[in-house]
């Protein structure tokens, strides 16, 4: 058991026993990190009575090189480069017993392209350390010289908007529902309807895989008809992404092999598979021109919880060293958690070259991704057509804006909910290149095309008063919480 | 068929007053402005015939309606596209890119398949006239 000692004055820095982390060398308030190094914010809870700066080094101690006593061998090493450093830490604003944490790590602690090295010295042992309450990896500042060691996203923002010749607006999804229980054929068919109906891409969930009510063979041979059938009534590029999620990497590569010769444009992973089957999965991507979509399956679990985990903002990060084209990032407005501030914080992270310090959107380190190209985030769950004006406001143009139940959920059909959200969606483009404050006169614009578009005027109609108006858990703590 | 590529397909057809606006808005951000054209607008042709050079150097939203309305006379039975490009660095792709004429009947597309192995079909998406 790790206990944090008061140190006798005597003691010197190798006479064996426990000594406090600080005093061996893990906080050093003096510290200036080096441009290489990698830097972690993080969010402490220490137990009662545990001194905050003791904490923090015990984090950077078990995050690098320490164990809970002293131990000779360190002294057959040049030690001091590899302890990481907690080099400042303040309490927090508004939060009783809470500290965050700096802490610097030396680039030669890290395997070159690792994300599960990486994550395994930083986010490895520290989060059951007892005397602990609560940690968070709030924010992660990744060193140019690291960043370019990854392969990063395997086409990117730019060169997928090439590929599907779409410019100028946001994409247009949707995940067929319901999500489990159609079969091959029945499914097919709402990708069909919806594709023919002006949306881009339509999506499996995270959770269609290969059930007993449908293969995932019968599955992609069905959606492909679908798409291409789609791309000749349009005349428009198309996409469903095949979730090629499977129990092990031999079974995740013959499915993305099957999607590939049957001409998909896309394939999806989940986030349960892991940092190293995702790198594995973004290397095919790349070595094969298919585009490489990612939903955040169980990210929740520890994203969420202002006091424990790791903040999706970090996972961001990774998934764009990792490599992927398209990441979930929120929908501000929509069913799922989301803080607006908070969000835009992960849409700059993974869209923006570089990132400036911005601690109002939980942005604790400027960040810069050396020209690496940007994920495209996707902006899914309980969003509508009559919510596009606040959607294109929050997002701009380079998110993907996935309608679900906001398609497939359209009195009329599938196809008419499809072009419903299509001409909402270029409506309120036109009217803001035009210069109109599109924001405040958002409904005026919506009613005015749905005079020419009869599906849009139903499903204004229809979800004229849907709104999920909760308070959010996961915020920044310099600012006051707008809510939508 | 109306194909439906380019940011305002799915509204109904701009007014040249409408076109100048989104002229206006890719000038207000910098973007030169070039004119495409073709008769084939296939998914997958991405190389539409240039008319003329991208406007570098045009800063007046009606000198490029001038080239607009140059280019439908020129070719009155062709697609017609508006693309606004973003030099900078980080983007150096196309920042808007819509339709601004199509032929008065537009060719329709048709699926036509293979068979292969184990129910797989390879498609083709070609045009009725071909």
């Amino acid at each position: 058991m790790t206990t944090l000692l008061e140190s006798p004055s005597e003691r010197g820095r190798y006479d064996a026993g426990v000594a406090p982390y600080a005093e061996m060398g893990y906080y050093d308030a003096g510290y200036e990190p080096k441009s290489s190094d990698v830097l972690c914010a993080f969010r402490i809870t220490p137990q009662e009575g545990v001194d905050p700066i003791e904490a923090a080094a015990a984090v950077a101690g078990e995050s690098s090189t320490a164990t809970w006593t002293v131990v000779w061998t360190d002294r057959l090493t040049a030690h001091e480069r590899y302890q990481a450093k907690a080099y400042r830490v303040d309490p927090i604003p508004g939060a009783a017993g809470q500290y965050m944490a700096y802490i610097a790590y030396d680039i030669d602690l890290f395997e070159e392209g690792s994300i599960a090295n990486l994550t395994s010295s930083i986010i490895g042992n520290v989060f059951g350390f007892k005397a602990l309450k609560a940690l968070r990896l709030e924010d992660m500042r990744i060193p140019t010289q690291y960043i370019k060691t990854f392969q990063g996203p395997a086409h990117g923002i730019v060169m997928e908007r090439e590929y599907l010749n779409k410019f100028g607006r946001p994409l247009l999804g949707a995940t067929v529902k319901p999500k489990l229980g159609l079969s091959a054929r029945n499914y097919g068919r709402v990708v069909y309807e919806a594709l023919r109906g002006g949306l881009d891409f339509t999506k499996d969930d995270e959770n269609i895989n290969s059930q007993p009510f449908m293969r995932w063979r019968d599955r992609f041979l069905f959606c492909m008809e679908a798409v291409k059938r789609a791309e000749a009534a349009s005349g428009e590029i198309k996409g469903h992404y095949l979730n090629v999620t499977a129990a092990d990497m031999e079974s995740m590569y013959e499915r993305a092999e099957f999607a590939k010769e049957l001409g998909s444009i896309v394939v999806m992973i989940d986030l349960t598979i892991g940092y190293t089957a995702m790198q594995s999965m973004a290397k095919w991507a790349r070595r094969n021109g298919v585009l490489l979509h990612l939903h955040r399956a169980g990210h929740s679990t520890y994203t969420r919880q202002k006091t424990h985990g790791v903040s999706f903002r970090v996972i961001a990060k990774w998934c764009r060293l990792i490599g992927v084209d398209h990441v979930h990032a929120g929908t501000v407005v929509g069913k799922l958690e989301g803080d607006p501030r908070t969000t835009a914080g992960y849409y700059d992270t993974l869209r923006e070259n570089v990132i400036p310090l911005n601690p109002g959107n939980g942005i604790y380190f400027e960040q810069e991704w050396a020209s690496m190209p940007g994920v495209m985030p996707v902006a899914s769950g309980g969003i509508h057509a009559g919510q596009m004006h606040q959607l294109l406001d929050l997002f701009g143009d380079d998110v993907v804006l996935q309608f679900g139940g906001g398609t497939i959920g359209h009195p009329d059909g599938i196809a008419e909910g499809a072009t419903a959200n299509r001409v909402a969606l270029e409506a309120m483009v036109l009217a803001r290149n035009e210069g109109r404050d599109y924001l405040s006169e958002g409904p005026e614009i919506l009613a005015d095309a749905a005079k020419s578009c009869r599906p849009l005027a139903r499903a204004l109609d229809l979800w004229r008063d849907i709104s999920f108006n909760y308070e959010s858990t996961d915020t920044p703590d310099a600012v006051a919480t707008p809510s939508y | 068929m109306r194909i439906t590529q380019g940011t305002f397909s799915f509204l109904p057809d701009l007014t040249d007053e409408q076109i100048a606006r989104q002229v206006q808005y890719g000038l207000d951000n910098g973007w030169p402005i070039s004119l495409e054209f073709t008769s084939d607008a296939h998914p997958r042709n991405a190389y539409w015939e240039m008319f003329g050079l991208p406007m570098f150097d045009v800063r007046d939203a009606s000198a490029v309606m001038r080239e607009v309305r140059r280019a439908r006379e020129t070719h009155p039975n062709a697609y017609v596209k508006l693309n606004a490009y973003d030099a900078r660095y980080g983007r150096q792709t196309t920042a808007l890119s819509f339709i601004v004429a199509r032929p008065a009947e537009e060719p329709a597309l048709h699926l036509e398949r293979q068979e292969a192995h184990d129910r797989v079909q390879r498609y083709s998406i070609l045009r009725d006239a071909d």
